[in-house]
């Protein structure tokens, strides 16, 4: 039964646990308001009112905590070389300890920066370490992922744009998912997405060329790209696209721009992806949208920004800021509806970035590019496997070809303990960084018995 | 009254040094795996220990302010308590799983994800809910794209080119409307401070795409004309939106479905406890009724014979998520459900409403529209509503939502949640009463007791500053 009060500590007797008031305290504070019962505070019309049950039953914290550890037992054991948008990174404890103090997990977003000071400052760190790998100096303190990232670079490169223009191009190899998103984002402004050539997984700079016109406002480029290789041309897709006066967007992300050169420096305009690699880890995809652009942008940006100033005693301190930008204020004519955002998991990607320091990023980032290159060379020493297809240096994971179907593969794989992505008839995607590098022996052996 | 002084560290002229301040590295990027020409020349960022690591971080949570610190009564946010466990539960090493697993191997996640969607469904009257868009406004942009969608199915999509909101819509309304490539049409509020009945019918027609509404309103006040605007609404052959960011008042007692609501978006960081972690992630389930479900975004889980299955809907809008949305956020969302039950959901809104009106009958300020439910909009008179709240932060407690809506002059919007126990509440309102005694001199000043004294936000959007590159090359 409940605890003390009827505070309702077991569940199931109609009391949150998590409402402090006693009966005592509620009889109280019902004659302070002048009301016979709870239920007369409501202004309900009764045509309206909801007398049923929804059926949901109420529990003690430790039976809870049981039937969702049993359901999601049922997930199995998988040894997962899975990536394609999202991946498997090592997030030190420290991370998650100090990120779950409740000053940050239970805050709200810091409208009043006085006394929000700390999450203020981590945001703004946050911004910075963004601002260092991609050379862009406007970096947002979140969207939600790389896909809704992607969406709003799209927007962003329509509203700078001085003539208008309604078409935005992706590589034919982009993931599904995330061009649903973009079109999702962009039908609505008026534009069109279309696709690109790609060859052996990069650029195919004259069916770019080919491909772009007056209208288009965006040419988005990835790398590393969907099929994990890292894009050799993306100073000249930025050349190709600023000659038609349309922004170039890299996709990327934070472990890969450790390493990769400077996007800026190549001529890039914005950068989106996912951040989360760093500092989630893996989540059914949970993630953290990366944006980062040239300072000309700054007013067009989405999202939320974190800038400096000064207090009352001259100290350095940190706002919100140019907020004017934003759906409370500027209503239909924001930059974006964003409101919510993902800020507690930059949070977690600007502590994991600093745990792991420049020389511990770099040397994750390098891992990131030797693990795949000798894995696709084991798999390509096996009889019925190519491995990588595409002739590139790539980042966690590539392409294999396998002569037996794909499907049939990657179902033995399945049934050995490995996950794989199938992407063709005869090719799977094969995603190794170091949470799973301890079991390539095993993935080479059952790769030895499927292919 | 206790005393506040939040944690405040200073060194020098900052409060607390940045990373960059502790230690820049420059790393080569050289002898790598890449060729030169792919690489960067070098990486120049902090490097510190552990230690100095877990020390920063740590100051700097003792510099803000959360739920557990103290009352944090912001209107429309919905600031309750976020019960720990749930963060273990999340924790589940089974829960950390791809996105792409074969669904046959991840049954766990998707019969967690069917059992959400159902009991969402069940409590706001829906016939079927979308687990994917990562936050309310997410939320509403996928329904603005269902609405789009079901419009465009019946031949429509051309003809209607509105959708309505109320002025004391929340800001997101709008603009999700727009990015769905919507025109808004704004109608006003009447004296009472609910929808303007003739202000409606006049703003409905045959381009009326949706109405969008929050039921309870901003004020806190029901919408009682509920069912005659859904009729009218309909009556055009537009839809029915609700904004679920006052669900927390209606929990058990009202459900959006049985309004007549057609398509709805849920805050679980708000009704459902998940933590808002200083602006999110949240997670923005939508719920629709039978004719919109083929449009859902793909994919969907359902049921069979033997456990789960993701499909597409046949007429889905495609995605609105590079993948299933704020996981972690959802798996929360249920430990709180099955914590609660039915009987711990409808106490939650009744004290979160009995809450809302002692508070009310405990401080100085007017509050002009009522009967409200889960908060109220008190109005600072004479006092400015944003000086008020700097001064409230002296005295230990999160300031209201300030100077909106508009129809309320200087704005208290006011959600204290059922969170808060009557003592505290006591505290809340003896914060607002010694705030409503206190000079403009002395709100001027304030805050004193916060880490940093009053910011200027003028200064920050004069010369943007938003990264330690652009804040130290000075």
């Amino acid at each position: 039964m409940s605890g003390g009060h009827g505070r309702g500590r077991a569940g199931g007797n109609g009391v949150s646990p998590y409402a402090p008031q006693t009966p005592e305290d509620t009889a109280a504070m019902l004659e302070a308001v002048g009301a016979g019962s709870v239920e007369d505070l409501f202004d309900i019309p009764e045509a309206v009112r909801y007398h049923g049950d929804f059926g949901i039953e109420a529990h003690d914290e430790a039976a809870v905590r049981e039937s969702m550890a049993r359901m999601l037992a049922q997930n199995g054991d998988l040894v997962e070389f899975l990536g394609r948008g999202h991946y498997a990174h090592y997030v030190p404890s420290a991370v998650t300890h100090l990120a779950d103090r409740s000053e940050f997990l239970t805050s709200y977003t810091q409208y009043q920066p006085e006394v929000a000071q700390g999450f203020l400052q981590a945001l703004f760190e946050y911004q910075s370490v963004l601002v260092e790998l991609t050379g862009l100096p406007i970096a947002n303190s979140s969207l939600y992922d790389g896909a809704t990232a992607l969406g709003e670079a799209a927007l962003l490169a329509a509203r700078v744009r001085e003539a208008s223009g309604d078409r935005v191009l992706v590589p034919d190899i982009v993931l599904d998912a995330r061009r649903s998103v973009l079109e999702n984002y962009t039908a609505g402004a008026g534009l069109t997405v279309d696709t690109y050539p790609t060859d052996a997984a990069n650029v195919d700079l004259p069916g770019l060329e080919a491909a772009l016109d007056d209208d288009v406002v965006m040419v988005y480029v990835a790398s590393p790209n969907a099929r994990g290789a890292i894009e050799e041309g993306v100073a000249e897709v930025a050349e190709l696209a600023h000659a038609s006066d349309a922004l170039c967007t890299l996709g990327s992300d934070p472990v890969a721009l450790a390493v990769l050169a400077d996007p800026a420096a190549k001529g890039v305009d914005v950068v989106v992806g996912d951040a989360a690699s760093l500092g989630l880890g893996t989540a059914y995809g949970m993630g953290l949208g990366l944006f980062a652009c040239r300072e000309a942008f700054l007013r067009k940006v989405p999202g939320r920004l974190v800038g400096a100033s000064e207090d009352a005693r001259g100290n350095r301190a940190y706002t919100l800021t140019l907020q004017t930008r934003e759906q409370h204020i500027r209503r239909e004519r924001a930059t974006s509806n964003i409101c919510t955002n993902q800020a507690w998991v930059a949070l977690r990607t600007a502590m994991h970035a600093a745990w792991l320091g420049p020389d511990g990023l770099v040397e994750l980032a390098e891992r990131c590019v030797e693990l795949p290159r000798d894995l696709a060379a084991r798999l390509d020493a096996i009889d019925g496997v190519i491995a990588p297809v595409d002739d590139r240096h790539h980042f966690r994971e590539f392409v294999a070809h396998t002569d037996q179907p794909a499907t049939a593969v990657a179902d033995d794989l399945l049934r050995r303990g490995y996950a794989v992505h199938v992407v063709g008839e005869h090719e799977l995607q094969v995603c190794v960084t170091e949470t799973n590098a301890a079991h390539v022996d095993g993935l080479v052996g059952a790769f030895e018995g499927a292919a | 009254m206790a005393r506040y002084d939040q944690a405040r560290w200073t060194d020098g002229s900052v409060y607390q040094p940045l990373l960059v301040e502790g230690d820049e590295t420059t790393v080569a990027i050289e002898d790598g795996p890449l060729p030169d020409a792919l690489t960067r020349d070098e990486l120049t960022l902090p490097g510190l220990s552990e230690p100095e690591l877990a020390r920063h971080y740590t100051r700097l949570s003792q510099m803000s302010y959360g739920v557990e610190s103290g009352p944090y009564p912001l209107g429309s946010c919905t600031m309750k308590y976020n019960p720990a466990f749930t963060e273990d539960v999340a924790a589940d090493p089974h829960a950390a799983v791809h996105p792409d697993r074969p669904p046959e191997t991840v049954q766990g996640t998707l019969e967690v994800l069917y059992t959400l969607q159902d009991y969402l469904a069940r409590i706001g009257g829906m016939d079927a809910v979308t687990l994917q868009p990562p936050a309310g406004a997410a939320g509403e942009f996928t329904g603005i794209k269902l609405t789009a969608a079901y419009h465009a199915a019946n031949g429509e999509g051309d003809q209607r080119t509105e959708v309505i909101v109320p002025d004391t819509a929340h800001g997101t309304n709008p603009a999700s409307a727009a990015m769905g490539g919507y025109d808004v049409v704004e109608v006003p509020s009447d004296a009472d401070g609910r929808v303007h009945p003739e202000a409606l019918e006049e703003a409905v027609g045959e381009s009326t795409a949706a109405l969008m509404l929050t039921n309870p309103n901003t004020l806190g006040l029901f919408e009682r004309d509920i069912e005659s605007f859904a009729d009218l609404v309909h009556g055009v052959g537009g839809l029915l939106y609700y904004d679920g960011a006052n669900l927390n008042a209606l929990l058990g007692r009202a459900r959006p479905g049985d309004m007549g609501f057609d398509v709805m978006h849920y805050n679980v960081h708000k009704t459902f406890a998940t933590p808002h972690g200083g602006g999110g992630p949240g997670a923005g389930p939508v719920g629709v009724v039978e004719a919109l479900e083929p449009f859902l975004p793909a994919p969907h889980v359902r049921k069979t014979d033997d456990g789960f299955e993701l499909y597409e809907p046949e007429q889905s809008i495609g995605k609105v998520h590079g993948f299933h949305g704020n996981w972690l956020v959802l798996v929360k969302t249920l430990a709180y459900l099955l914590r609660l039950g039915d009987g711990g959901l409808a106490d939650a809104s009744g004290k979160a409403v009995l809450n809302a009106n002692y508070l009310a009958s405990q401080i100085p300020f007017d509050v002009p529209y009522r009967p409200f439910h889960h908060e109220f909009v008190a109005s600072a008179g004479d006092q400015d509503a944003a000086e008020v709240a700097k001064r409230m932060l002296d005295y230990g407690v999160h300031p209201p939502t300030t100077k909106w809506p508009e129809v309320v002059p200087e704005a208290l919007m006011t959600e204290p949640t059922e969170g808060e126990s009557r003592a505290s509440l006591d505290e809340l309102a003896a914060a607002f009463r010694a705030v409503a005694r206190e000079d403009d001199e002395t709100l001027a000043a304030a805050p004193r007791r916060t880490a940093a004294g009053r910011i200027d936000q003028a200064q920050a959007a004069r010369e943007p500053r938003l990264s330690w590159q652009a804040l130290l090359e000075d």
